[in-house]
């Protein structure tokens, strides 16, 4: 890889900024992780607060050849946003200046460095909804959201942020700025950029500003917990739910271990003697709500549920969600480091997908947890272990191959929503074949003849074949 | 591993998510990520790796934190953030080679003035006589290098008054199971020494009869925040024995920040086997004046305060000691008071000890932030629970222009005006 020297770029840019260039040794190292694995050093860290800023930054970079690297929060958890080959972190989380509703043409205009949340609560307060929700939403920026092509529990129903994305500003790898879709949520013309570039993990372009597609806010919900003595009995409830005319907004997935986990850490009366509990919420009108809950109800108990609690008010609601938001923190006390993986299958291999998931468990014995939106197969298989531990470490490694082999000969994908970044690159071929991985870099040399724009990520290099964690 | 000392194995537990960052009013104002939660414990981590050889880059980012730990609400997954912090200062101070005149001179007034009842009171003496003459003359004021501070400090009271209240207060103390031992901090006794037998007054009107010891010392808070965690457990200690030998069940104090320390005495002291227990114990009784009120018979204020009121918190009341409800309970209990809430109300005010002394442009950062939310509200009365955030708010309230319409009170003030126990 032969790129120029950043250094070039930095004082190029000195004073024609509105923040200041981060060169510290101690900044750098600063944005020199994610949520995820692997810690590399930037040679500077670029805070753009506007659009014309991020072409300087592009365009000066192409001069000088110099790698770039986007980045909102670094709540990446597939190494996206790190600096793989040194040069420049580019951090548009400062960019904040537009969160925008035209309530007329439900749509919200928004810039790369607003959280999630706060669409959330923009669009509500014109009785308005944006519903993909990352659990991370209260820090990940929209930005980081497009590239990853974020989905969240309401995925089952809403689908992902691809699916409410209509348009898009970006600064191309080529200092270009490149408007793509609008306003509109019906759009035939040319190619469909916008969704290529959602999910494109930062390789294609820096993402200015964001047209989002709001709906109106359902009235009412409705939830309930509902708990199971075997795995394979939570799967077919979820297939007889969902092929009973019922489109829950969520179905998420307990196994025992994050019973047990979350009953130690925060106890919210969960059973700890069930091998599975679903967590199942319905949303629209309060009839149908009403209706709906009483049949999932009566499905689950038929096939064999052992309990059903509906929650009978919103504070009951939130408890329920409660347990399930403890899931990720009380598993992470188990072991001091957590490896999330979220490989994703089709909703009928679920059981399948478990039972692999058991075997692969046993065989390299390791502390596996599983939990996640079963409704869309996307589940989160969670290793628990110890960075320290060298030993446990290579089994681990070991087992995450597995994982993804076994989601790809189950049909399924290596990712369905934390992105392939650097750590699941390896992977790739297997899952597109050659022709997909040509393609693929055909496309991003397209875009980035020069491959400065966040080079090292989804596409493998040939240097490493298997995954390293450390 | 280059430095075992360091809280690697704490720094292990962040699993990098992000979730403080919201929460950190340095990240929130520097929009830099080393001046966050995240990135400082990243950085420590990085350090005890070894993959930065260059201990000193902790320095900068360990500073300017403000130690108000709301980062570690925030956290889901419980990262002990204070101990990562006071640790590495412990750490860096212990190695630090270039111990400044700075340093020294803060060491020794750390050691040797704030648990020195007689010293601080000399102190005091000569504010009070500055304030009594030169400083009349708001030109002298100007001249001095904290110009700012000296104008907005309360007035100190005389040398025999200070002195007197005490030996009074002392034979007050009666027997039985309504005897509470109050904490008076040391420099709140001095500066605020009003507000102090406001308190014990307060205290008594409630039923309950108040001791103060005169063997109870400075509470350690800066010592710890410092690095000089030695001293600070000598301190502790004094006060353990005060407490042991006073007969009280509680401890009451009137600031969030000592009150937060007092609190931390059992974690100061785990693995001890002579003195775990009775920090413990010790711990265990600490109260703040908030939530003796809050649990008091109802009715026993009777003037009505007539004005729209607000609150900020005290860091360490709210993420230390989880003090919360209670302060915004008992002010909305009190006649004539509306009460609305102040946005971001929980987020720090800047002051932290004595940050707001010593990194003077981050501190004023966050206390423009802070006063854009106190104009929003545009309350006639803004409590605080801290001495350090009382002249903070005043400070800021000087600098935005706003003094002529909202008054900075303690929480004390307020409530000995509502119960006519004012002086
Ligand atoms: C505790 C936790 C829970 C999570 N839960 C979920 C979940 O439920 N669902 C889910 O999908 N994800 C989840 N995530 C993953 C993560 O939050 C998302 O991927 C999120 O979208 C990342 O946003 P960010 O702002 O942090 O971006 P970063 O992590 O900084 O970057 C992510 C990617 O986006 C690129 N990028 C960032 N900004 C731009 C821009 N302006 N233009 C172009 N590219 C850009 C980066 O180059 C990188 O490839 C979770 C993460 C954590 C830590
Ligand atoms: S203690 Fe306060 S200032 Fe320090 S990192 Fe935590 S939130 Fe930020
Ligand atoms: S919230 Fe906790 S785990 Fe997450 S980054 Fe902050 S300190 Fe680390």
């Amino acid at each position: 890889m032969s790129y120029g020297d950043a250094s070039q770029v930095v004082s190029e840019l000195h004073g024609k900024l509105q923040r200041e260039i981060l060169t510290d040794e101690a900044d750098r190292w600063s944005y020199s992780f994610d949520a995820s694995f692997g810690t590399f050093l930037p040679d500077a860290v670029i805070q753009p607060v506007s659009r014309d800023e991020v072409v300087k930054i592009v365009q000066t970079a192409v001069k000088y050849r110099v790698p770039i690297y986007p980045r909102g929060t670094g709540s990446s958890l597939s190494g996206g946003p790190l600096p793989v080959y040194g040069g420049i972190v580019v951090d548009t989380s400062w960019m904040r200046d537009k969160l925008e509703v035209y309530p007329d043409d439900l749509v919200a205009v928004v810039s790369p460095g607003i959280h999630t949340a706060e669409i959330h609560r923009a669009a509500e307060a014109y009785g308005l909804f944006y519903p993909p929700d990352p659990s991370s939403s209260e820090v990940s920026t929209i930005g980081g959201n497009v590239a990853e092509n974020s989905g969240g529990p309401r995925g089952l129903k809403y689908g992902v942020t691809r699916d409410y994305v209509l348009g898009l500003e970006i600064v191309t790898p080529e200092g270009g700025v490149l408007r793509t879709g609008g306003r509109t949520v019906k759009n035939v013309t040319g190619y469909d950029l916008t969704r290529l570039i959602v999910g494109s993990e930062g390789t294609l372009g820096i993402v200015t500003e964001v047209i989002l597609r709001l709906v109106p806010r359902p009235q009412d919900r409705r939830t309930a917990l509902i708990v199971f003595d075997d795995l394979v009995s939570s799967g077919r409830a979820i297939s007889k739910v969902l092929t009973s005319g019922i489109l829950p907004c969520a179905i998420e997935l307990m196994d025992q271990a994050c019973l047990i986990a979350v009953e130690s850490y925060r106890p919210s009366n969960l059973p700890t003697d069930a091998q599975a509990a679903l967590l199942i919420e319905v949303d629209g009108h309060p009839e149908a709500v009403r209706d709906e809950i009483k049949k999932v109800e009566a499905i689950c108990l038929e096939l064999g549920a052992k309990e059903v609690r509906v929650a009978r008010n919103e504070t009951e609601r939130q408890q329920l969600w409660f347990a399930r938001k403890q899931i990720s923190p009380a598993i992470a006390r188990i072991k001091p480091t957590k490896i999330s993986e979220d490989a994703t299958v089709p909703r009928s291999q679920i059981p399948e997908m478990f039972r692999r998931l058991n075997q692969i468990r046993e065989k390299y014995d390791l502390q596996l947890v599983v939990f996640g939106h079963a409704g869309d197969g996307n589940l989160h298989p969670n290793i628990m272990c110890d960075i320290r531990d060298d030993e446990e470490m290579e089994r681990v490694e070991e087992a995450v191959s597995e994982i993804f082999r076994a989601a790809i000969e189950l049909g399924g994908t290596l990712s369905g929503e934390h992105g392939i970044g650097t750590m699941k690159a390896p992977f790739l071929p297997m899952e597109i074949g050659e022709i997909g991985l040509d393609m693929t870099r055909r496309i991003k040399a397209a875009f980035d003849p020069l491959n400065i724009m966040n080079p090292g990520k989804i596409i493998p290099n040939n240097e490493r074949n298997r995954v390293v964690l450390r | 591993m280059k430095s075992p000392e360091l809280p690697y194995a704490d720094t292990l537990k962040c699993v990098q998510c992000g979730y403080c960052l919201p929460a950190c009013p340095t990240y929130q104002t520097t929009g830099n990520e080393t001046q966050s939660p995240r990135g400082r414990i990243n950085l420590v981590r990085l350090v005890a790796e070894g993959k930065i050889s260059d201990e000193s880059l902790l320095e900068g980012p360990i500073d300017l934190c403000l130690g108000c730990r709301a980062c570690e609400e925030a956290c889901p997954v419980g990262v002990p953030y204070g101990e990562i912090l006071e640790q590495t200062r412990y750490l860096l101070r212990e190695h630090s080679t270039k111990r400044g005149l700075g340093q020294r001179v803060q060491t020794a007034i750390y050691r040797h003035l704030l648990p020195d009842k007689g010293r601080l009171n000399l102190l005091g003496d000569f504010i009070w006589f500055y304030q009594q003459t030169i400083g009349r003359w708001r030109l002298m004021n100007r001249l001095l290098p904290l110009r700012e501070f000296v104008e907005i400090m309360p007035k100190i009271e005389g040398p025999i008054v200070r002195r007197r209240k005490e030996s009074k207060e002392s034979i007050h103390a009666r027997q039985g199971n309504k005897k509470v031992m109050f904490f008076r901090g040391c420099i709140m006794d001095v500066m605020f020494s009003s507000i102090n037998r406001q308190t014990t007054e307060l205290l008594r009107h409630l039923g309950w009869s108040p001791i103060v010891p005169e063997e109870q010392t400075c509470c350690g808070a800066l010592h710890a925040h410092a690095g000089d965690l030695e001293f600070s457990k000598e301190l502790a200690k004094k006060n353990i024995m005060a407490f042991e030998a006073s007969g009280a069940r509680v401890i009451v104090h009137n600031a969030g920040g000592c009150g937060a320390m007092l609190y931390e005495y059992k974690h100061l002291f785990e693995g001890d086997s002579e003195w775990a227990e009775r920090a413990r114990k010790f711990s265990d009784s600490v109260q703040d004046i908030s939530q003796i009120v809050a649990s008091s018979e109802q009715g026993k204020f009777a003037k009505a305060v007539d004005a729209v009121v607000t609150y900020q918190c005290s860091c360490h009341l709210n993420h230390v000691e989880k003090v919360k409800s209670e302060p915004v309970q008992v002010i909305k209990n009190l006649p004539g008071v509306t009460y609305k809430q102040l946005p971001n109300g929980t987020s720090c005010c800047g002051s932290a000890g004595i940050y707001n002394l010593v990194h003077r442009k981050e501190a004023d950062a966050i206390l423009q932030a802070k006063m854009s939310d106190v104009k929003k509200v545009n309350a006639q009365v803004l409590v605080t629970s801290n001495p350090g955030c009382y002249l903070q708010m005043k400070l800021g309230i000087h600098q935005a222009g706003l003094s002529k319409q909202t008054r900075v009170v303690h929480l004390v003030e307020l409530l000995a005006e509502a119960s006519g126990t004012a002086d």
